[in-house]
C-alpha cells in the first residue's frame, strides 16, 4: 500500500497525461496501467473553441486522484499560484511542485522548489515536490512538511533511465517519506530497478505515451513496477565473486 | 464592455454582468474551468456573485495533459 498524506493507493504507478497519440489510446493505456494517480498541467483555455475535447472529460474522475503539476513555473511564487488555481477547481488537493531552473536540462531549481513546497504545505496542500537526487535537499523538503519526495532518475523525457542509483538509495534510506522516482524512466527494467532500490512508486509519462504501442507499454510498466516491488520486499541474495552450486555436491551416482 | 481575458482584449455584451454570465457566454458552464479575476482566484461558489467591470482582467484556465 502506498500512503501519501491522507490517501492510500494499491498501485505504485503514477501516470502522466501528456503527449499521447490520441484520447482513445490514452484512455486504454490509463486503464491497463492500473494507475490511481494521474498528473495534469494547468494552462489557459482557448475560449473561442469551447468544443475542443479535453482528456479530463473522458475520465471517470471518481476512479482517479488528480495530481496537477506546477510545470511552467520558474519561481516559487509562480508555482504557488498555479497550485492554488488547480485547487480552486475543487477536484484536487495534491500538487506536484515543479519549478524548472534550466530550460535545456529541465532540472528543478532546488531553492525555489523548497520555498514553494514550504508555502504550499502551510496552505494545506498535499505536497509532492519533483527534485534533483540530492539527499540533503530531500531532508529539507521533509522538514518543511512535504508528503512525498520525487527525485528524478534522469532528465525529463530523456529516457536515460536511472543514472545515479546510489543517490536515489540515499534518499530512500534517509528520509521517512514515500519516495517516488519521477522523470527519465525509459524502459520497464528502469522502473523495476527503481522499485528494487526500495522506491515507493514511479511517476512516468513519455516512456508510455511515446512508445510505439502505449497500451502495451503501460501494461509492461505496471508489471515491472509490481515485479520490482515484490523483489525488493522479498530481499535479494548477496552478490558473490564466485559460483555456489544450486545442486547437492554429495551422493553422486558415480565413484 | 471590454475585458482582458487570458491576456487578450475581448469585447463582451453588456448582458454579461457576472463571472457566471461570462462562462455561459463562452459556453464553458459545463467545463472544468478555473477563474482568476483581477489576480484573485475564485472558488466556484463565487462565480454568481462576482460582478464584472470594464477593463477587468480574467484568466480562464483548465487542466491539460502533462507529466
Amino acid at each position: 500500500m502506498l500512503k501519501i498524506g491522507s490517501y492510500e493507493f494499491t498501485s505504485r504507478l503514477l501516470l502522466g497525461t501528456g503527449k499521447y497519440p490520441d484520447f482513445d489510446i490514452q484512455k486504454e493505456a490509463v486503464a491497463v496501467s492500473g494507475t490511481e494517480i494521474l498528473t495534469f498541467s494547468v494552462r489557459r483555455m482557448n475560449i473561442f473553441e469551447p468544443s475542443l475535447p479535453n482528456f479530463l472529460e473522458k475520465l471517470d474522475l471518481k476512479k482517479y486522484i488528480l495530481l496537477p503539476n506546477t510545470a511552467g513555473a520558474k519561481t516559487a511564487i509562480e508555482a504557488v499560484r498555479i497550485a492554488k488555481l488547480a485547487k480552486a477547481s475543487g477536484l484536487c488537493d495534491m500538487v506536484k511542485v515543479e519549478v524548472i531552473g534550466c530550460q535545456k536540462t529541465l532540472l528543478p531549481d532546488p531553492i525555489e522548489t523548497l520555498k514553494a513546497s514550504e508555502e504550499l504545505v502551510k496552505e494545506g496542500f498535499i505536497v509532492l515536490p519533483y527534485t534533483s537526487d540530492d539527499v540533503l535537499l530531500a531532508k529539507r523538503l521533509e522538514e518543511v512538511g512535504c508528503h512525498a519526495i520525487m527525485p528524478g532518475a534522469s532528465p525529463i523525457g530523456s529516457g536515460q533511465g536511472i543514472i545515479n542509483p546510489l543517490n536515489l538509495s540515499f534518499i530512500i534510506e534517509q528520509t521517512n517519506l514515500p519516495v517516488i522516482i519521477d522523470a527519465g524512466i525509459g524502459t520497464p527494467s528502469d522502473a523495476a530497478i527503481a522499485m528494487e532500490l526500495g522506491a515507493d512508486g514511479v511517476l512516468l509519462n513519455t516512456a508510455v505515451s511515446g512508445a510505439n504501442d502505449p497500451v502495451k507499454m503501460a501494461l509492461a510498466m505496471k508489471l515491472a513496477i509490481e515485479a520490482g516491488r515484490l523483489g525488493f520486499e522479498a530481499g535479494r541474495i548477496p552478490k558473490k565473486r564466485y559460483a555456489t552450486a544450486s545442486s547437492p555436491s554429495e551422493r553422486m551416482s558415480f565413484s | 464592455m471590454e475585458l482582458v481575458i487570458n491576456g487578450d482584449k475581448v469585447e463582451v455584451p453588456n448582458s454579461v454582468e457576472t463571472i457566471a454570465h461570462l462562462l455561459h457566454h463562452f459556453e464553458l458552464q459545463q467545463k472544468v474551468v478555473i477563474v482568476e479575476w483581477n489576480a484573485k482566484i475564485l472558488e466556484k461558489g463565487l462565480h454568481q456573485e462576482t460582478k464584472l467591470c470594464n477593463g477587468d482582467k480574467v484568466e480562464l484556465v483548465h487542466f491539460v495533459g502533462g507529466g
